[in-house]
């Protein structure tokens, strides 16, 4: 049976990988390269890049970057930040990104999931929502979690996944870098109203976190992590024992 | 020589990286002569059965392909370049593939337990069926990496893994110097290279 997936999140800026918390304070972490080699080692089972990077100069690092991860690192590569066309779509593919998640892009033009799907398949793209309870209900944020859309969430990604989208990565803004658990009731509500697979992200602060998560929502398939295994207080390694001894299939 | 098939389907960037990694000379092409002159063949692809198929027939690549592999070159289709091996597929209709193994492509979700969900998508493990020379050394429930919704049924005497995702999936073929991994080897880690670097000596 397919396996539970352990999903390493670097956030890059200027070609360097960066976590935040809640989004504000960045802090450098390490090279993106070697961190994805060292996660590939320790049994990642796909890794994410997140271009958060503004200018052009930035943004030709990070495609740099992306090219010399992918010649040595031979698991899928996820590319999201700063996916606005299907040029964008394009320059990350040709960069060895094997997905391409789409956020702030799919907002302003929502035709790109539908074209992008299109052109490359459905497996190719990625619905990423940054969602946040507003007056209780889950809203759609832009522009990493600053801008509020005022869109209801589980309609926006159900309408993104009808259009093509082929995973989902669910980021709850709520529990963001606050590494007290992922936000279960969000994500339970998200793998409820969608059938392709669904990626939790958002508070993960220990390994019980992500038995938590699969033992209570068993339709949720990968569990995104970044500062938990950045500073490497945990390994991706004594997440995916934890999750064996408790039941959960993993790729070990 | 490895001459990684170029007509204009899918991304050919980590197939290339993963045999450079592996120290296999490959070249990515869509030229005749240079997939004449090539020692083996990878025949890769993602999308739609009827659209490969097609830019396969449109290029000339169709007949030359079929025609190496008839000569004992090793060929290996990877993905939906492992379905254009079969005999047809009903994605969307009914097309013809190359037929250089026995069998048909069909919807995963005539095999599976309903509920699934589709594509089925990440690591799962391999089922050994009968042996075959690119997975030599290969742990039997090793995992590797698929991404499909359409699989091969009808081909069991070639089939020389399968995976289980509530029904057994076809994982991959061979049938003498033809084979096949449904899965992604360029996308599966170690095991993945190893499967390549068998391929290589095949």
């Amino acid at each position: 049976m397919i396996t539970k997936r352990i999903i390493p999140c670097l956030d890059v800026r200027d070609g360097r990988v960066v976590k935040g918390v809640n989004f504000e304070g960045i802090r450098d972490v390490s090279s993106p390269v070697e961190l994805a080699r060292y996660y590939s080692d320790s049994g990642a089972d796909e890794l994410v890049f997140y271009d958060i990077t503004a200018s052009a100069e930035g943004r030709r690092l990070f495609t740099d970057v992306l090219a010399e991860t992918a010649r040595s690192v031979f698991i899928p590569l996820t590319v999201g930040g700063g996916i606005n066309t299907l040029e964008d779509f394009d320059r990350v593919l040709k960069c060895g990104a094997d997905k391409v998640s789409v956020n702030s892009g799919a907002l302003r033009d929502p035709t790109l999931v539908s074209r992008a799907a299109r052109r490359y398949g459905d497996q190719c793209v990625v619905i990423s929502a940054d969602v946040k309870r507003v007056d209780g209900v889950f809203t759609v944020f832009a522009r990493g979690g600053r801008d509020n859309t005022g869109r209801e969430a589980i309609e926006w990604i159900r309408r993104c996944v009808g259009e093509g989208a082929g995973e989902v990565v669910l980021n709850s803004i709520d529990t963001d870098g606050v590494r007290g658990g992922f936000d279960l009731e969000m994500l339970r509500a998200v793998s409820d109203a969608v059938d392709v697979p669904v990626i939790a992200s958002g508070g993960a602060g220990c390994v019980a976190d992500f038995v938590t998560l699969f033992k209570t929502l068993p339709r949720v398939d990968a569990g995104l992590a970044a500062s938990i295994l950045h500073f490497g207080e945990v390994t991706v390694a004594d997440i995916k024992k934890a999750l064996r001894d408790e039941g959960v299939n993993v790729r070990i | 020589m490895i001459g990684i098939i170029d007509y204009g389907v899918g991304n050919l960037f980590s197939l290339q990286s993963s045999f450079a990694a592996i120290g296999e000379a490959c070249v990515v092409t869509g030229d005749p002569a240079e997939i004449r002159r090539a020692d083996r063949l990878i025949l890769p692809g993602v999308g739609a059965f009827a659209d490969a198929a097609d830019k396969l027939r449109r290029s000339g690549l169709f007949d030359l392909i079929l025609d190496e592999a008839q000569k004992g070159k090793p060929l290996m289709g990877i993905c939906l370049g492992m379905q254009l091996l079969f005999e047809k597929s009903f994605e969307y209709g009914e097309h013809q593939g190359l037929g250089l193994i026995p069998g048909r492509v069909e919807p995963i979700a005539k095999t599976i337990a309903p509920g699934l969900k589709i594509p089925h998508i990440g690591w799962n493990a391999l089922q050994f069926r009968h042996k075959s020379g690119i997975l030599e050394g290969v742990e039997e429930g090793s995992h590797v990496y698929f991404v499909h919704s359409y699989h091969a049924v009808g081909c069991e005497p070639f089939t020389t893994a399968v995976t289980e995702y509530g029904g057994l999936l076809t994982a991959s073929v061979q049938r003498d110097n033809v084979a096949g991994c449904q899965f992604h080897p360029e996308k599966s880690g170690q095991v993945g290279l190893a499967i390549l670097k068998n391929f290589a000596k095949l």
